[in-house]
């Protein structure tokens, strides 16, 4: 049943697709303003200026990452190179281009950084750089930087608490924010293209003691604001991951 | 308190230990880890809830011990009707206990659940080695990562998550109690329990029902909403109260994850016998109160006597009392009277000449006589202040402890027994309107013209045939 649905649906996709209605590369995607960024472990001095960018207004769903699959077979789960994704690539995918259609418009996970980046590529845009994204996230409803809005923060706090749900929502669930980018909070994690720059030297021998803030009190050193748990949060998650991983509730936006 | 015969004993059995312990002392000295024995075998390590403890390991030589455990972060009850989102190692806080013996080579395996919304990570504090295995174990949703440790030093340890930021980790429910038995292992006892303590920063005040979110604000304040045992408010009592039977001794493992409230951990009615304290190797005896720090444990023993309910509490007493940092063991099992007899007697204590308790004749002063009008009004607000706290607003009193004074009998046919009882108090049985009582009222420290006044006020209300008493009247039953 629920696979003759799925065939069911991929054909709507398809269909949609061949006619050219949504076109991939074609999302629509609103201007962020730029502005000053404070990485997390810079100390209090290290403010990058971060410059306008475009960035999607959602995150990439199944439904814009089939679409790429088709173009690109070499991305399929069953094609893709081991050393590109691990063996949880579209794991949450009936095959490698079918999908419960309930989840075609929510966004696409378990990709791993390779796929994401291919992605945007394909579309001629890019991964946000992680003070990118960060700029763009410190945006609430009606202020570009609500840094300083306890209800803002308690939101962003509160969704990183609780588990992921086992059937994600549809993009553009959660709240539209200042620029006009919707769910940078509440939805998925996001890949960035430095995901790793926190605490990565690129000698992987001689980081140890890098990696070491991370953990117990020794994480507040070297923070610039020690009591901002939600970016603590992001930068732990964005620290476990390797370049290959594919996480159930990790996705990706594209920029340019 | 116990028998002399129960200290000889006693005294016997800590010689005895004291030889045993002298002796793997001289045994130590040369022992390395190469004389501890080959790790030999494999096995995977039995882990338990909360309060079950693993049982003890028989092994007289190290193995190769496989735990594994899962980060599962889970919506679940912290009292009844409030819900939390805890993030826990195993499904529930505390996490699973860890039991291995003092030698052993653990390998350790830690598993995030692809529902988890965090990466975790794990800090055991019996590993000797960087971050505790944290470095080793920083594993993403969805992810298992593994390292190797050797438990070199025996004692109860707190495990806890130790990722950034690490307060919240731990606020949110991420520890638990590995114990490393030392080689000779720890004495037999009759019941072995698990007991974690853990304090909670929610959004809404204690007991504020609904789902509650983590208050990061209180938490760096350090004042929490909770503090419970096992994860709970009621984890260990009504249908969850530890058992044991009179004449078994009990050991309780107890942890304390904190993050940030420090235990005085103590059981009401009872004395550890023998307490390791910190949960390491020295013993210390006769403990009423032992502190176990945020990150620390303590094991406590002891020999039920008597038959009862014996309540655990963080002994800073209002985290039991308002808090929820309660739990109750229950024995069962013959009385013993002589250890315990529990209330031999209940009866009045009533201080005499006691200056509260009369009033000296100096101050007795002739006043002015009131009016019938102004004695109704000063007899009204005295009654309120004096009376009404047995007598009852509307004069009905309580059945079989304070008569009514509504349509009294008592006093009906004369008006100054009124008077006589405010003045000299009256105790033994007596009948009201029918019905008998036998208790105390004690005298009142009011003057003449006080009693008169609210004497004259009784008389005149709760449906009473009126009349008026005068000082004059007070003062010559005064005497």
């Amino acid at each position: 049943m629920s696979h003759r649905l799925a065939h069911l649906g991929l054909a709507l996709i398809l269909a949609l697709a061949a006619h050219g209605q949504q076109r991939p590369g074609a999302r629509q995607m609103v201007r962020v303003q730029g502005g000053a960024y404070l990485p997390l472990y810079s100390g209090k001095t290290g403010k990058t200026e971060v410059k306008a960018f475009e960035m999607d207004i959602f995150p990439v769903t199944n439904a814009d990452f089939l679409r790429f699959v088709q173009d690109y077979p070499e991305w399929s789960r069953s094609r893709i190179k081991p050393l590109f994704a691990d063996s949880n690539y579209l794991r949450h995918w009936q095959g490698d281009l079918a999908f419960d259609p309930a989840i075609a418009r929510s966004p696409v996970v378990n990709i791993s950084w390779f796929a994401a980046k291919k992605y945007c590529e394909c579309q001629g845009k890019r991964l946000p750089e992680t003070a990118e994204w960060e700029v763009a996230a410190k945006a609430s409803q009606t202020q570009a930087d609500a840094g300083s809005d306890p209800a803002y923060y308690q939101y962003v706090l509160n969704w990183l608490t609780k588990p992921s749900p086992a059937v994600l929502p549809r993009v553009g669930s959660t709240f539209r924010n200042y620029f006009g980018v919707y769910d940078l909070h509440g939805l998925v994690w996001e890949w960035t293209w430095d995901f790793n720059s926190a605490l990565s030297t690129g000698e992987s021998r001689g980081n140890a003691s890098l990696d070491n803030t991370l953990f117990c009190g020794g994480g507040a050193l070297g923070s610039g604001n020690m009591t901002n748990y939600a970016s603590f949060m992001r930068f732990a998650m964005r620290s476990s991951m390797k370049a290959k991983y594919c996480v159930p509730n990790l996705g990706f936006r594209c920029v340019k | 308190m116990k028998e002399s015969k129960y200290h000889q004993i006693s005294r016997i059995v800590f010689l005895f230990l004291g030889i045993v312990a002298l002796g793997c002392g001289r045994a130590e000295q040369g022992n390395t880890r190469e004389t501890q024995g080959e790790v030999r075998g494999e096995e995977e390590a039995i882990l338990t809830f909360a309060p079950e403890v693993p049982p003890p390991i028989t092994r007289d030589y190290p193995t190769k011990v496989i735990v594994k455990l899962d980060v599962i972060e889970k919506e679940m009850e912290m009292m009844d009707g409030v819900t939390y989102n805890f993030w826990t190692f195993g499904g529930q806080v505390p996490g699973k206990f860890i039991r291995v013996r003092e030698g052993d080579q653990v390998e350790f395996h830690l598993r995030n659940d692809p529902s988890s919304k965090l990466p975790h990570n794990i800090d055991l504090h019996a590993v000797t080695g960087p971050g505790g295995g944290a470095v080793s174990t920083f594993t993403a949703p969805g992810h298992e990562t593994q390292f190797t440790f050797t438990a070199l030093n025996p004692g109860l340890y707190i495990y806890h998550c130790a990722t950034a930021p690490v307060g919240m980790h731990i606020a949110n429910g991420m520890y638990g109690l590995i114990l490393v038995e030392p080689r000779e292992g720890l004495p037999k006892v009759d019941r072995e329990y698990y007991v974690c303590q853990g304090d909670f920063y929610t959004s809404g005040a204690y007991g504020e029902s609904g789902l509650q979110s983590f208050d990061m604000e209180k938490a760096l304040d350090e004042k929490p909403d909770y503090v419970v045992f096992n994860g709970k408010v009621g984890a260990l009592t009504g249908d969850n109260t530890l058992k044991a039977k009179v004449g078994e001794t009990v050991r309780l493992f107890v942890g304390n994850g904190g993050p940030s409230m420090a235990s005085s951990f103590h059981v009401i009615g009872e004395i550890f016998d023998n307490v390791h304290v910190e949960g390491g190797t020295l013993l210390n005896h006769n403990v009423q109160t032992t502190l176990i720090p945020p990150g620390g444990s303590a094991i406590t023993e002891f020999k039920v006597d008597v038959p009862g309910s014996f309540i655990l509490v963080d002994h800073a007493i209002f985290r039991a009392f308002n808090k929820g940092a309660l739990g109750i063991l229950q024995v069962e099992g013959p009385e013993d009277k002589l250890i315990f007899s529990g209330q031999q007697d209940d009866r009045i204590y009533q201080p005499e000449g006691g200056a509260v308790q009369s009033m000296p004749s100096e101050e007795a002063k002739p006043a002015q006589p009131l009016s019938k009008e102004q004695k109704l009004e000063l007899g009204k607000s005295l009654y309120i202040s004096t009376c009404q706290a047995c007598h009852q607003a509307d004069g009905q009193g309580i059945e079989k402890a304070f008569p009514p004074l509504v349509r009294s009998d008592y006093f009906a046919s004369d008006p100054t027994k009124v008077a006589d009882v405010i003045l000299h108090g009256l105790s033994g049985p007596i009948t009201v309107n029918g019905k008998p009582y036998n208790s105390v009222m004690p005298k009142q420290t009011l003057s003449d013209q006080q009693i008169a006044a609210v004497a004259t006020y009784v008389l005149n209300s709760f449906g009473n045939k009126g009349g008026e008493i005068r000082e004059s009247d007070v003062a010559r039953l005064r005497k």
